[in-house]
C-alpha cells in the first residue's frame, strides 16, 4: 500500500548496471575502440607465441645472415592456372669470392610454398602444452621463410617479435599490478586516515617522484647479478620498475578517497552502521574501479617504454630472453642502418602498442564517469 | 538593532501599452540523441516589453534556461534551433536610430561577429551561479572593463571609471576599491551584484536572468530582486527572469509563461495566471506552493488525538569548533564558531524545525547529533527505548552504533547519498545486513516491504538509482532511514533538491511514517514555507546560535528575534496582491 504514488514511476525496466553506462559510452570513442582491438590482439599474440611464431625465435642460420623481408602472395599462378596458395620468393645467397661480401638475389623461378596449420618444430605452448601445429609454416620443413627479415646470425624477426611481444606486454601488466598494489594501499591509507599518516606517505611519494628515474633504475639493474636465470631477471625487473611507478597511482587513488570519505554516500554508509573496512571495500573501492582502470591502462606504457629503454641500453632483460627493447638493441649500431633496416621492426611494435594502450586509456576514463555525459 | 528600511512597495499598478522590444515566434530547439531528436524547446512564443518583466516559470527540464540560451545562441553543442524566429526590434530601444531596425537572431550564426555584438550590448545574460560565471583570476574591474571595451571604442581609464560608477549602481560598497578587488574576497550576493553590473556595463534593453537568486540566501535574494527591480525602472529595461519559485513571481512578475516539458503551458499577465489558471498544470504548480505555506492539516489532526510526548533527544550548551588553521606550521588563525553554546529539546512524536540562511551551523548540528562531526563542547543525550539515557557526545564503540541505529538521517542531495555502483536492494538493505538483523531472502522481504512503505514497487529493487528522478531517489534514502525502525530522523533539507510539486509529497511521506512508525523528525531547511507546513516547533539559527525557538505558527505570525523579523520578511509571498518584500526589515547583528 502506498497513500503517495510518485506520478513520474518507470513503467519499463531499466536495469543498467554503472559498467554497462561505461561500456556504451566507450563504445562512442571511435579510437578507443580501435585502442582496445589492438591491445587484445597483442596480448594474444603474446600468449599464443609459440603456436603464431613460424620458427624457433632461437634458431640460428648461417646461411640466412640479414635476409631481407620476403612479401607474401596468396595467388599461385602456374602454367595450368591459378590457386589460392600462400608463397613466397625465394633468394639465394650469393658470395664475393674477394671481398667476401654477401648479397642475396632473387630466385625468380623458386618459390618457397607456405601452409597454414602445418606441422613445424615442436613446441610447449607457454611451456606447458606440447604441440607442433604452426599458424604458417613452409610447405617443406628444410625451407626457411623472413617475412621480417633475419637478424645477423639469421634468426627470423617476425618470430623474435612475436616472443618479444609476450615478455614487453606482459612486463608492463606485471609491473603495473605490482604499483597498483602498493599505490591502493599507500594512497589508500593516505586519503582515509588522513592527518599525520598521509603527511607522511605524501612526503614518501614526493621523494620518490624526485629522484631522478633513469640513474636509479641504471644503478638498481647495474646492481643485480648477471648469473641470476632469466625468469628471476624479468621479475626483478619489473620490480624496479614498479617502484616508481607506483607512486603516480598512489597520489591518484588517495585524491578520489580524500573526495569521496566526504561524499555523502559514504557518510551514509558509516551511519549505517558498516565497518571501516566495509566502507573502504563495499562503499568507496568500486567507486574508485573504473578509474583505477584508466590510471593503470595508462602507466602500462610508460612501463613497457621503461622497460625498452633499460633493455635497449642493455641493463635490462639480457639475452637469450627477448623483449622489444632487447631487439631494438641489435639496431644500435649505423651497420644495422644501412644493411639491415628491419631490424626496427620491433620498434614499430612499440609504438603501436604505447599508442593503443593510450587511446584505450583515454576512452576508458571519458567513460569513467557516464554521470557527467548526463548531466549538463 | 533591527532596522525597518522601507524601500518602494510597488502596487500592482494599472499599465499602459510598452513597446515591445524582443519577441520570439515557435522557437524549437533540438538536441541529436541516439534516438533521434529530443526537442528541449518546443514551438515557444512570447514577447518581452520594455520596462517589464517577463518571468518564465517551470520545474527542472522544462526548457527554460534552454529558451533563454537559445536567445544569446549559446546553446551548449550539439543543441541547436531548428526552427522559429527571434525578433529584437532595435529601433524600438533607446539605442535604436527610429529607422525599422529589425534582427532575426534565430538566423545568425552562433559563432558571428552579428551575434557577438548584440551579447552584453543588446541583450545581457545573469547566470545562476555568480562562482562559475566570474573568472577568479581577474579582478572585478578588468571583467566589467573588458565587456565595456569590447562593445565600445573607450580608453582603459574610462571604462575603469565607468567600472566603479556601475559597482555603485549595484551598491557594493566603496566602489573605488571594490573594483580591484577578486571574486573570491566577495560573498555570494557581492558576486551576484558584481555579474549584474557586469551585464548592466553596455546599458542593454533585454535583460536575461536565469535563476539569479536560487543559489542566495532568501535575505540575498530579497536585495538582489529589489535591485534589479530598481535597475529596470532607471534604465526601462525588458527583463526575461527564468524562475522555478512561484514566491519570486508573484514579487516581480508583470507577465508570465508556464514551460513543462520544453511546451509553453500557459502565458499572460500575473493576475491572470494567479487568479484565473486555465491549464491544469498551472493550476497544480499553484496549490503546490500554496499548500505549503499553511501547516499541513493532517499534522494538526494528528497532533489533536496524540499529544507529544517526553523528550527523546536534549542537546545541552552543544558547541562545535572548526580549526581553520592549515599546514604543518598552524599559524595563529581563527577558530569557526560553527555552533555556539546551542540548547534544544526534541519530543516524542515531534517535528522540530531548524531554519537558518547559510552558514548559520543548522548542517553542523545535524551532523554533530550523528557524529558525524565530533562536537567540541556540551550534551547531546538520547532518551533510549529501554530507558538507559546515552550522551551521543562521549559515546565510543558499541554505544554509538546504538544510537545511530535509533537516530537516522535523511540527506539533502539524492544523487549524492545513493552509491550509484549498487542497486536499491542493496542499498535499502545495507543496515539491516550489516547490524545483522536480516539476510538473503528474509533480508529482500524486509526490502520489499521497505519499498512499498515509501510508496515505490517492488520491481525498483534490481534497479540502479540512476534510473530514477529526484522524488524517487529520495525515497530510497527515505526507506533506507527508516529500516532500521530508528525513532529519530535528522532530515536535512530533504526536499531542497526537489520540485515544489514533488515537496509535499515527500513531506506527506513524512508524516505517513510518523503516524504508522512513532518517529520523531529534525528537519533543517532553509525554505520557512516547508517548515510551517511540517513543523511542530521550530529554532531560528543565526551564526552558530538559536536565536528563537517556539510553536511554528508563533515564530511565523509574531517574530520576538529581529533575525526571525528579517527573515521572515524576505521570504517572497506566493500571492501579487501582498508585495511586501521590498518593505522589508533589515537585521545587522551588533549594529
Amino acid at each position: 500500500m502506498a497513500s503517495v504514488l510518485d506520478p513520474r514511476l518507470h513503467t519499463d525496466t531499466e536495469v543498467a548496471s554503472q559498467w554497462r553506462l561505461m561500456w556504451w559510452s566507450f563504445r562512442r570513442h571511435t579510437l578507443a575502440m580501435v585502442g582496445l582491438v589492438v591491445v587484445i590482439m597483442l596480448y594474444l599474440t603474446g600468449v599464443f607465441a609459440e603456436f603464431l611464431a613460424p620458427f624457433d625465435p632461437q634458431s640460428a642460420s648461417s646461411r640466412h645472415v640479414y635476409h631481407p623481408p620476403q612479401m607474401i602472395h596468396f595467388i599461385d599462378s602456374t602454367e595450368d592456372g591459378w590457386r589460392i596458395k600462400p608463397w613466397v620468393q625465394a633468394y639465394t645467397l650469393e658470395r664475393d669470392p674477394f671481398t667476401l661480401q654477401t648479397t642475396f638475389n632473387l630466385d625468380e623461378g623458386n618459390r618457397i610454398y607456405l601452409t597454414f596449420f602445418g606441422k613445424g618444430t615442436p613446441y610447449k605452448l607457454m611451456g606447458l602444452f606440447p604441440g607442433e601445429r604452426r599458424f604458417l609454416v613452409p610447405e617443406n620443413p628444410r625451407d626457411r621463410f623472413f617475412l621480417f627479415g633475419a637478424d645477423r646470425l639469421g634468426r627470423d624477426m617476425l618470430s623474435r617479435t612475436i616472443f618479444g611481444t609476450r615478455v614487453s606486454m606482459s612486463i608492463g601488466l606485471v609491473g603495473v599490478t605490482l604499483s597498483l598494489m602498493l599505490g591502493v594501499l599507500l594512497g589508500g591509507i593516505s586519503g582515509y586516515y588522513g592527518g599525520w599518516v598521509d603527511m607522511g606517505i605524501q612526503r614518501l611519494v614526493e621523494f620518490v617522484l624526485s629522484l631522478p628515474t633513469i640513474p636509479i633504475w641504471l644503478a638498481l639493474t647495474a646492481s643485480l647479478p648477471p648469473d641470476w636465470p632469466p625468469l628471476t631477471r624479468y621479475f626483478a625487473i619489473t620490480l624496479i620498475l614498479s617502484l616508481v611507478g607506483w607512486t603516480e597511482l598512489a597520489r591518484v587513488v588517495r585524491g578520489r578517497f580524500l573526495a569521496l570519505r566526504a561524499e555523502d554516500f559514504v557518510i551514509a554508509a558509516r551511519l549505517d552502521g558498516c565497518s571501516e573496512k566495509r566502507v573502504i571495500f563495499r562503499h568507496m573501492l568500486p567507486s574508485l574501479m573504473s578509474h583505477m582502470i584508466a590510471s593503470v591502462t595508462l602507466a602500462i606504457p610508460v612501463m613497457i617504454l621503461a622497460e625498452t629503454a633499460l633493455s635497449f641500453l642493455g641493463l635490462g632483460l639480457l639475452p637469450p630472453t627477448i623483449s622489444w627493447g632487447v631487439l631494438l638493441k641489435e639496431a644500435q649500431n649505423i651497420r644495422s642502418i644501412a644493411q639491415a633496416p628491419w631490424l626496427f621492426v620491433p620498434g614499430a611494435f612499440v609504438l603501436v602498442a604505447v599508442l593503443a594502450l593510450n587511446f584505450l586509456g583515454d576512452g576508458l576514463r571519458d567513460a569513467a564517469d557516464p554521470y557527467a555525459q548526463e548531466r549538463g | 538593532m533591527a532596522t525597518v528600511t522601507p524601500l518602494r512597495p510597488k502596487p500592482l499598478a494599472q499599465r499602459a501599452e510598452a513597446p515591445v522590444v524582443l519577441e520570439v515566434e515557435g522557437l524549437v530547439t533540438a538536441f541529436p540523441t541516439r534516438h533521434g531528436l529530443f526537442k528541449a524547446v518546443d514551438d515557444v512564443s512570447f514577447a518581452l516589453e520594455a520596462g517589464r518583466t517577463l518571468c518564465v516559470v517551470g520545474e527542472s527540464g522544462s526548457g527554460k534556461s534552454v529558451t533563454a540560451r537559445s536567445i544569446l545562441q549559446i546553446v551548449d553543442t550539439p543543441g541547436r534551433i531548428v526552427e522559429g524566429r527571434i525578433l529584437l526590434h532595435r529601433h524600438r530601444t533607446s539605442r535604436g536610430k527610429g529607422s525599422d531596425d529589425t534582427v532575426d537572431l534565430a538566423s545568425l550564426e552562433p559563432r558571428s561577429n552579428a551575434i557577438r555584438a548584440i551579447r552584453g550590448r543588446d541583450i545581457a545574460m545573469i547566470f545562476q551561479e555568480p562562482m562559475s560565471s566570474l573568472s577568479p583570476v581577474h579582478t572585478i574591474g578588468n571583467q566589467i572593463g573588458e565587456v565595456i571595451r569590447l562593445h565600445e571604442h573607450v580608453s582603459k581609464k574610462a571604462a575603469r571609471a565607468r567600472s566603479i560608477e556601475l559597482l555603485r549602481q549595484v551598491e557594493i560598497p566603496t566602489p573605488e576599491t571594490a573594483v580591484d578587488r577578486y571574486t573570491f574576497e566577495f560573498s555570494g550576493g557581492m558576486r551576484q551584484r558584481a555579474m549584474i553590473a557586469m551585464s548592466l556595463a553596455c546599458n542593454p534593453s533585454v535583460l536575461i536572468a536565469d535563476e539569479p537568486t536560487t543559489a542566495l540566501d532568501v535575505t540575498t535574494q530579497a536585495e538582489i530582486l529589489g535591485l534589479i527591480k530598481r535597475l529596470q525602472d532607471d534604465h526601462g529595461m525588458a527583463v526575461m527572469f527564468i524562475t522555478h519559485d512561484m514566491g519570486v513571481v508573484a514579487e516581480i512578475a508583470d507577465a508570465i509563461v508556464v514551460m513543462r516539458h520544453g511546451k509553453l503551458v500557459e502565458r499572460g499577465s500575473v493576475e491572470k495566471i494567479f487568479f484565473e489558471p486555465q491549464h491544469d498544470y498551472t493550476k497544480m504548480l499553484l496549490q503546490a506552493v500554496l499548500d505549503l505555506d499553511r501547516p499541513s492539516e493532517r499534522r494538526l489532526e494528528r497532533r489533536a488525538v496524540q499529544p507529544l510526548g517526553p523528550p527523546v533527544v536534549e542537546i545541552r550548551n552543544l558547541t562545535k569548533h572548526f580549526d581553520l588553521r592549515h599546514g604543518l606550521f598552524k599559524r595563529k588563525g581563527h577558530v569557526l564558531k560553527a555552533l555556539d553554546d546551542v540548547d534544544l529539546a526534541l519530543r516524542m512524536g515531534e517535528n522540530l524545525g531548524i531554519v537558518g540562511e547559510s552558514g548559520s551551523g543548522k548542517t553542523t548540528l545535524g551532523r554533530c547529533l550523528l557524529r558525524v562531526h565530533d562536537p567540541s563542547g556540551g550534551a547531546m543525550l538520547y532518551h533510549g527505548a529501554n530507558g538507559v539515557t546515552a550522551d551521543v557526545a562521549t559515546a565510543k564503540g558499541a554505544e554509538l552504533a546504538a544510537v545511530r541505529r535509533d537516530i537516522r538521517m535523511i540527506f539533502q542531495d539524492p544523487f549524492a547519498s545513493l552509491n550509484p555502483r549498487m542497486n536499491v536492494a542493496q542499498i535499502v538493505g545495507e543496515p539491516l545486513l550489516v547490524s545483522g538483523i536480516a539476510s538473503g531472502a528474509d533480508l529482500r522481504k524486509r526490502v520489499g516491504e521497505l519499498l512499498d512503505l515509501v510508496g515505490l514497487p517492488a520491481n525498483a529493487m534490481e534497479r540502479y538509482p540512476h534510473a530514477f528522478s529526484g522524488g524517487q531517489r529520495q525515497r530510497i534514502g527515505i526507506a533506507r532511514a527508516i529500516a532500521l525502525e530508528p525513532r529519530v530522523i535528522v532530515a536535512d533539507e530533504a526536499t531542497s533538491a526537489l520540485d515544489v510539486s514533488l515537496r509535499t509529497q515527500v513531506l506527506d511521506l513524512l508524516l505517513d511514517l510518523q503516524e504508522r512508525l512513532g518517529l520523531s523528525f529534525i528537519f533543517i531547511s532553509h525554505d520557512i514555507s516547508v517548515i510551517r507546513y511540517f513543523c511542530d516547533r521550530v529554532a531560528v539559527m543565526y551564526r552558530g546560535q538559536v536565536v528563537e525557538v517556539g510553536e511554528t505558527e508563533d515564530v511565523c505570525n509574531d517574530p520576538q528575534h529581529g533575525y526571525t523579523k528579517a527573515l521572515l520578511s524576505a521570504v517572497p509571498h506566493p500571492d501579487p496582491r501582498h508585495r511586501g518584500m521590498l518593505g522589508r526589515h533589515r537585521y545587522q547583528a551588533g549594529a
